[in-house]
């Protein structure tokens, strides 16, 4: 089943287009019910003062599912992106580059996002 | 006739636009969108946990035109992408791939977006007013 350019270029497959399949797929699946209770509590929140907001924030309940939202979100973001980018960047080194940062920014604004969820819910010092 | 002198399909001029593309290519452009409406969120928790003068700026900012125009985008990006993203779900199971029903799918996303959207608009606004 390999057409006869694929046997001459002698490249196989990556082996990895599963996972970034069915990864985006999960995520969406549990950004279904996440993006739904987020839009609805905001609106709950519309008018209220910081000290209403972080102590939405405290829940339990609501922490847990906004370091679930910001998980889910920003490995979609990630994984949609590098998708976008794999599309338009035809020159190797940019796409790496792109893709590579990124990854990192995903992986750096969740960690900020989780990081202010949970000194909200854990410590109270402000 | 080199090649760089070919006439390029779709030919964008004469191109009649169909309802399955267009909602295709929305679909990639909302998810973009809404990867900047992530790092609001992300904006919006840090100046929450950081106290009062941190969070006194999102608040202008989304009280401001621009800071309401960006979150009317993105609210409707946020309900057309889930829409659309469950259409693509169904089609993912091997269901609904037939011309027809791709066009009833895509009218049906529409919808569905303009009624979400509008529902939260006005349960924001009436929750503002009161």
């Amino acid at each position: 089943m390999r057409s006869p350019l694929g046997r001459a270029i002698g490249l196989g497959s990556a082996k990895e287009g599963v996972e970034h399949w069915w990864a985006q797929r999960m995520t969406a699946i549990a950004l279904v019910p996440l993006s739904l209770w987020f839009v609805s509590a905001v609106i709950g929140l519309i008018g209220a003062d910081l000290e209403t907001v972080q102590n939405w924030v405290s829940q339990p309940l609501a922490a847990i599912l906004l370091v679930l939202l910001l998980i889910a979100m920003f490995y979609h973001v990630s994984l949609g992106l590098q998708v976008v980018i794999e599309d338009y960047v035809h020159t190797e080194l940019v796409k790496l580059g792109l893709v590579g940062a990124t990854r990192l920014l995903c992986f750096g604004f969740a960690v900020a996002g989780i990081f202010a969820v949970l000194s909200m819910a854990l410590g109270g010092s402000s | 006739m080199s090649s760089a002198d070919r006439p390029l399909s779709p030919h964008l001029q004469i191109y009649r636009w169909q309802l399955t593309s267009v909602l295709s290519i929305l679909h990639r452009l909302t998810g973009v969108v809404l990867s900047a409406g992530a790092i609001l969120l992300v904006w919006w928790l840090v100046a929450a946990a950081s106290g009062p003068e941190a969070y006194e700026g999102v608040e202008d900012f989304l009280g401001s035109w621009i800071g309401l125009v960006l979150l009317l985008g993105w609210s409707v990006a946020l309900f057309y992408h889930l829409c659309n993203g469950i259409r693509h779900l169904v089609w993912d199971t091997g269901h609904a791939l037939d011309l027809k029903s791709t066009y009833v799918g895509g009218w049906t996303v529409i919808a569905l977006t303009a009624v979400l959207t509008l529902a939260a608009w006005i349960a924001g606004i009436s929750r503002w007013v009161s």
